[in-house]
């Protein structure tokens, strides 16, 4: 069906993934100033059943997912128990005993392995990824365009929860969620009704300037809202507290897989952090370029582009933590020349107004 | 497709031959390949180059592309307004996007470009 909107594909952990249709400019600007819609199907859902199945999602997670109730979702982590990543994630509670944890293509079969391998109890745990479609609506007018779609008032929707009602006359769960820094929702249903769904939403949307959006679109809208990308921006030798996801770790709660790790370097002190950044002149650091700090090499861009809302051209980069301030001027080789980069504030790109 | 009073590389660069200089610039197939332009650099007038040189880069939203000189030249003008209309080169790349003027140092080089109908055959091959 992508093909049939012009859409470019490159292959993506096992599937052919649209990275853009009408061009990442037009389609990121679409996002924030009226709406995109991705589909990111290739993301995993796992669903966790039984008595047990908070105490496992406890044991292998780093926030505290008692606190959620029935209907609202969590972003989460999980840590290996030297502290780096195993893989971020959402964490859907449906009910007590039922929960759905949304997990990175690229991790699917890992995180499956690693939450199984923890299953002291007998917590159920289904790889439904196969049969989910995911669809992600996203952008200020998303609310407008999925109403006329929906019986569920989705203005009672609050921001990192969902209900489960019919879109299009199918059953989906809608949830007021999304990677791009705009308000908006995603869809998990059935993959049986993939097409219709899609193009019901793409029909609907069109008097109000939606347009299909791909992984590139997805990539730099990230970037400018800060949403960190496992595999680039930290992996299984980052730390959640090198990578600024101090606040998804609750070392309060119950014992986690990671946790006494975390809170010596906590207590240490980390060596290195995650820094925004935007460069001085015109050029563009792109992921793993080298970054110099007093002329040494002090790490690599793990995420750069070119800020399409901004106009600047921005990235994230560890950087040794003694230094990692707003303000402070280094380099990044971008290809044979020394450019120069500053540490900003991030999020690079906030939205205004809005009631989330 | 491609326009047939141009002259072609496999990196995807056009060259037109007018008296003795000769423009350079992308292809309408790279322009599409590349997506959205967002800077273009390029070198200053003046400097030569070997055929098949780096001239420049090309970036656009989710890559960079190095620029290769289609024959050897010494650059005598340089597309100033690329600077602040990187567009032109998706908007127009045969037109408004072309990126250098040169003068050819060795003519004789224009016999290993490809005409447009063999460039055109050879962008069919997925290259």
């Amino acid at each position: 069906m992508h093909k049939a909107l012009g859409a470019r594909l490159i292959p993506f952990s096992g599937w052919e993934m649209p990275v853009e249709y009408s061009g990442i400019a037009k389609e990121h600007t679409a996002v924030r100033t009226a709406a995109g819609l991705f589909d990111v199907s290739h993301m995993g859902e796992f669903e966790i059943r039984g008595r047990e199945a908070l105490n496992l999602i406890q044991f292998v997670t780093t926030n505290d997912a008692r606190r959620l109730i029935d209907g609202q979702a969590q972003y989460s982590a999980m840590a290996y128990p030297h502290g780096t990543v195993v893989d971020d994630l959402l964490i859907y509670r449906h009910r007590a005993d039922h929960f759905m944890l949304v997990v990175n293509a690229a991790n699917i079969r890992k995180d499956f392995e690693w939450i199984a391998s923890h299953n002291r109890c007998d917590a159920t745990i289904d790889d439904i990824s196969d049969d989910v479609t995911l669809l992600a609506l996203q952008g200020p007018k998303a609310i407008e365009i999925l109403q006329t779609l929906t019986n569920v008032r989705l203005s009672e929707i609050e921001y990192y929860h969902f209900v489960a009602g019919k879109v299009l006359d199918v059953d989906a769960i809608l949830s007021r969620t999304g990677y791009t820094g705009e308000d908006g929702f995603e869809l998990y249903f059935s993959q049986k009704h993939s097409e219709p769904v899609w193009n019901g939403i793409l029909q609907a949307g069109s008097p109000y300037g939606l347009l299909p959006a791909g992984l590139g679109a997805r990539n730099t809208l990230r970037l400018e809202a800060r949403m960190l990308l496992y595999g680039n921006d930290m992996d299984g030798t980052t730390t959640l507290l090198e990578a600024g996801l101090g606040s998804i770790v609750k070392f309060e709660k119950e014992e986690f897989i990671g946790r006494d790790a975390l809170l010596k370097q906590r207590q240490e002190g980390v060596k290195r952090r995650l820094v925004g950044f935007e460069m001085v002149g015109r050029e563009i650091a792109r992921d793993h370029y080298p970054v110099f700090l007093d002329g040494q090499e002090a790490g690599h861009v793990t995420s750069g582009a070119p800020s399409i809302t901004l106009k600047k051209n921005i990235g994230l980069a560890y950087l040794p933590a003694e230094r990692a301030a707003i303000g402070i001027r280094f380099h990044v080789l971008v290809r044979s020349k020394m450019s120069e980069a500053k540490a900003v504030r991030t999020p690079f790109y906030k939205r205004t107004g809005g009631s989330v | 497709m491609s326009p047939d009073d141009l002259l072609y590389t496999k990196e995807h660069e056009w060259l037109r031959i007018a008296d003795n200089g000769g423009t350079v610039g992308i292809t309408d197939h790279a322009q599409k390949e590349l997506g959205d332009i967002v800077y273009v650099e390029l070198p200053k007038t003046g400097t030569k180059f070997n055929s098949g040189e780096t001239f420049g880069s090309v970036e656009s939203v989710k890559a960079v592309s190095e620029l290769y000189i289609p024959v050897s030249g010494e650059v005598i003008e340089v597309n100033e307004d690329l600077g602040s209309a990187p567009e032109n080169i998706n908007e127009d790349p045969y037109g408004t996007g072309w990126m250098i003027r040169i003068r050819l140092l060795n003519k004789s080089e224009t016999e290993d470009l490809m005409s447009a109908e063999e460039y055109d055959e050879y962008t069919s091959e997925g290259k």
